[in-house]
């Protein structure tokens, strides 16, 4: 087990034949909805995972990321007429850039106050998006054109649990070559010492920013993918819960843990669905898993359980 | 037509401001005690509002509905600490701030659960017609929320400062490690900052409830708001809560007056950024210098 | 022309006066040493010098160049390392890839070719690793390459910041305690270290405590007393200065040294 963890590729490959034998697997289409939906917020997470547990920055807003991608690929088609892949792409550049520009003042602050500033930067695109009713349908959202692919309409969970796990697999391959790359380690390096790292002549702004341009491209993409396989969208795919979940995601599954990014995307996607009864109380249960979590796995759980494999085999 | 309006804002917005007050003054008590930035403030706020709504419904007449609310919420304070801020102690700020939301979602799911989603209000103190001043209607529950808040204000400065427990309390403020020395048992008097922040947060819902309303969800952004306070009246420091929440209120009550009424809420977040960048100190507080 | 100068160089904090006008050159190939009592204003100096701290009077000059108000990553860029009083080891990375960080100026950074496994990127790593691997050996360390370095021994960690530092390739390099915390035989392990890469043509600047590697291996020692400079000489100078024995043994004490010397 620990080994599989160790080596990045074996992870990659490993996921790619997970993504690609589960639907033989799968008993209903409600089923392959549901990993689908793990793959897009699995998405998400790993791209925060990034800028939180690698290079060991904060974001409480990255949310706002997602509602950017995912109004793009709703408002190109319907207001401007663009065919939605080139929505989905403008809608990726357009998170970069806002993560661009709102990252260089944003990413000179530390700890609460980073926190804070990023989570008033999510609240400030949900205002946004809820506000501008004529562009984005106001509170109540508004309906997503479906991708065309090919001439094929794209709907149905099969599609989209191809689209999405592919993406992913993608998405984890760059993280892991990142990762290995004079890039990664100047993040890993930020992390641990941002002081050390500058006298080693690691220029932290920058490699703050491109974490932070990078978690929001990731962020775009899943957005994206979520509403334009629900075909609507709301303001609530900016909101501060959501940015929490996607926080929570990260730290339940491990901070600096590829695998773990999954992991967590996977818990908090399948407890909504199998605590279906407990709906009203899903606030709670949330509220509770991340006190729980926090207080007594804080490293998350893979790091905690790959540690305690190598405790047991050692 | 322009002082009328103006003094119009103006009393709305001290009116609101006066409650941020009272969110920013508790999140500053817990802070200084503690350094935890305490997400969860606003819902103490909410249940100060809601159960007060709920219990009156019940048919436990008003005056006596209120303290049994501050009650609940000096207990979900005292629960707060001792089951999510006391097992994490030595965790990173970051952490703690996460342990805090997560809080506020659990307190906010209760709310949701037990009593409902719905808007709820509550009959004014004192009812009867709006003082006109300067051509602007003053409601007469503003007045009492505005003597209200000072009331509060100056009871927990006397106390602070004039009672031992007070005293342990700056005390721990100033220098866990010191205070600790001294013989002071610091983490009751976390405990207690927690304590007198939800009791006073919870005053604040009430007496704000008959003008603005009061709803499961309005946690959230009061904290936030109350972070803003905070930090535009300088980190930290109570008088700046009390200053930044009022400026807040005001500033946020011009804006949505005469700017955008749909952006209201966005001046507490452009407040944040920009007191960050361009003077992380706030109003009142002092510039600390970084030693490495 | 000296590799590095600095030049009246002043900074308070507060009321505090930490630094009051020091001045001294360094050439290459020499070891230089700055020492003087607690709260001289040692690491401050070397605060000053690898850019974390602004002075608030003076220049540094680096190859005759003006870096006064230069960022640590440009300093760094531009050949001055450091290593830390208090330890600034990447501390859950492993040895050898706190030594690989050191490399990376002189790594390649297009950041899109980091994204997908090309194989210059690979080679490029290969040759990184290579390279720190031969560092570590150079300061010992090469068993404890792949061990996290936070497990890592504080004497350990000491030499794994001069290699990382070392990893720069640093025209000037700045030593802040390396023998911190040594036991002896440790410490002449770092003594030969430092005379070896001194004898490569880096400049190293040192700050210690302990005097025996000090006077064992400095060219020039220069000392500092409550921010001020005390004296600067060849080590018998400076040793058998009045002015020097009064700062580290006070009055009284230095009457007894003055005795003990002559």
């Amino acid at each position: 087990m620990t080994r599989l963890l160790k080596n990045p590729l074996l992870l990659v490959i490993g996921l790619a034949l997970v993504v690609a034998l589960l639907p033989l697997l799968l008993p209903s289409t409600f089923y392959v909805r549901v990993v689908a939906l793990v793959f897009i917020n699995a998405l998400a997470v790993l791209g925060l995972n990034l800028l939180m547990g690698f290079a060991g920055q904060v974001s409480l807003g990255h949310a706002g990321f997602f509602g950017i991608g995912a109004y793009a690929v709703a408002v190109g088609p319907t207001h401007l007429g663009m065919p939605t892949w080139l929505s989905l792409i403008c809608g990726t550049v357009l998170a970069a850039l806002v993560a661009f520009v709102v990252g260089r003042p944003i990413l000179k602050l530390r700890g609460y106050y980073l926190a804070v500033a990023t989570l008033g930067m999510g609240m400030l695109i949900a205002m946004v998006v809820s506000n501008e009713a004529q562009i984005t349908g106001g509170p109540n959202g508004m309906p997503v054109p479906r991708l065309v692919l090919f001439g094929w309409r794209t709907a149905g969970p099969l599609i989209w649990y191809w689209i999405s796990g592919v993406t992913l697999v993608i998405g984890v391959w760059i993280a892991i070559n990142l990762i290995e790359s004079p890039t990664g380690r100047a993040f890993r390096a930020i992390h641990d010492s941002e002081t050390a790292a500058r006298v080693l002549g690691v220029d932290v702004a920058r490699y703050k920013l491109i974490a932070f341009v990078l978690s929001a491209a990731y962020a775009a993409i899943a957005g994206s993918y979520f509403v334009l396989f629900d075909g609507f969208v709301t303001p609530e795919t900016a909101s501060f819960l959501r940015s929490i979940e996607f926080v929570v995601m990260a730290v339940l599954g491990g901070l600096g843990s590829i695998f773990g990014s999954i992991v967590g995307a996977t818990i908090l996607v399948l407890l909504p669905q199998f605590l279906t009864v407990f709906h009203d109380y899903e606030h709670i249960v949330l509220g509770t898993i991340i006190i729980l979590f926090l207080i007594f796995l804080p490293a998350g759980i893979v790091p905690t359980a790959s540690s305690f494999f190598k405790r047991r085999s050692a | 037509m322009g002082l009328a309006e103006f003094l119009q804002f103006a009393f709305s917005g001290l009116t609101v401001g006066a409650i941020y007050a009272l969110v920013a003054l508790g999140f500053t008590l817990i802070f200084n005690s503690s350094e935890v930035v305490n997400f969860a403030q606003g819902e103490f706020v909410m249940l100060g509002g809601m159960v007060t709504v709920f219990i009156a419904a019940a048919g436990v007449p008003l005056p006596l509905a209120a303290p049994l609310a501050i009650a609940v919420a000096v207990a979900v304070g005292l629960l707060l600490h001792r089951l999510a801020i006391e097992p994490a102690r030595g965790a990173t700020p970051v952490t703690l701030i996460i342990i805090t939301i997560g809080a506020s979602i659990l307190i906010r799911g209760f709310a949701a659960v037990f009593f409902d989603k719905n808007y709820h209000s509550l009959p004014p103190f004192i009812s009867g017609e709006p003082v006109i001043v300067g051509g602007a209607a003053l409601l007469p529950q503003s007045i009492v929320v505005l003597t209200g808040v000072a009331f509060t204000v100056i009871l927990l400065w006397a106390f602070l400062t004039r009672t031992i427990t007070g005293k342990a309390m700056l005390a721990t403020a100033a220098n866990r490690l010191a205070a600790r020395l001294v013989g002071i048992n610091t983490s009751a008097v976390v405990g207690l900052s927690f304590m007198i922040s939800a009791a006073i947060g919870a005053f604040g819902g009430i007496i704000a409830a008959p003008i603005t309303l009061t709803n499961y969800d309005i946690g959230s952004m009061l904290a936030l708001k109350a972070f803003a306070a905070a930090m535009l009246g300088g980190m930290g420091n109570p008088v700046g809560a009390v200053a930044g929440g009022l400026l807040l209120g005001l500033l946020e009550a011009f804006a949505a007056g005469y700017i955008s009424s749909q952006y209201k809420d966005a001046v507490a977040f452009l407040v944040i950024l920009l007191v960050l960048f361009s003077m992380p100190q706030g109003l009142f507080g002092s510039s600390k210098v970084e030693r490495v | 022309m000296s590799i590095l100068a600095v030049e009246n160089l002043a900074i308070s904090f507060g009321g505090l006066v930490a630094v009051d006008g020091v001045t001294f050159a360094v050439e290459h190939s020499e070891i230089f040493a700055v020492i003087g009592p607690n709260g001289a204003g040692k690491t401050t100096l070397f605060n000053m010098m690898s850019g974390l701290y602004t002075p608030q009077r003076g220049r540094i000059l680096l190859a005759g160049e003006d870096v006064t108000n230069t960022p640590p990553h440009e300093l760094a860029r531009r050949g001055l390392s450091r290593t830390f009083q208090n330890l600034q080891v990447f501390f859950r990375m492993t040895a050898i890839e706190n030594v690989m960080v050191g490399r990376h100026l002189h790594e390649k950074r297009n950041v899109l070719t980091h994204l997908f496994t090309l194989p210059s990127v690979h080679r490029q790593n290969a040759n990184t690793r290579a390279r720190a691997a031969e560092l570590l050996a150079l300061v010992g360390l090469a068993e404890a390459a792949e061990k996290p370095a936070g497990s890592l021994p504080y004497g350990a960690l000491r030499r794994l910041e001069i290699a990382r530092a070392l990893a720069t390739e640093p025209k000037v390099l700045l030593l802040d305690e390396p023998a911190a915390g040594c036991n002896p035989v440790e410490t002449e392990e770092i003594d030969a270290v430092i005379k070896s890469i001194a004898a490569q043509g880096v400049a190293v600047i040192l700050v210690e405590h302990d005097m025996r590697l000090v006077m064992r291996i400095s060219s020039r020692i220069h000392v500092l007393d409550r921010g001020r400079t005390l004296a600067e000489g060849r080590a018998h100078d400076v040793r058998s200065n009045p002015a020097v024995i009064a700062a580290y043994l006070g009055g009284a004490g230095a009457q007894e040294a003055a005795r003990a010397v002559d």
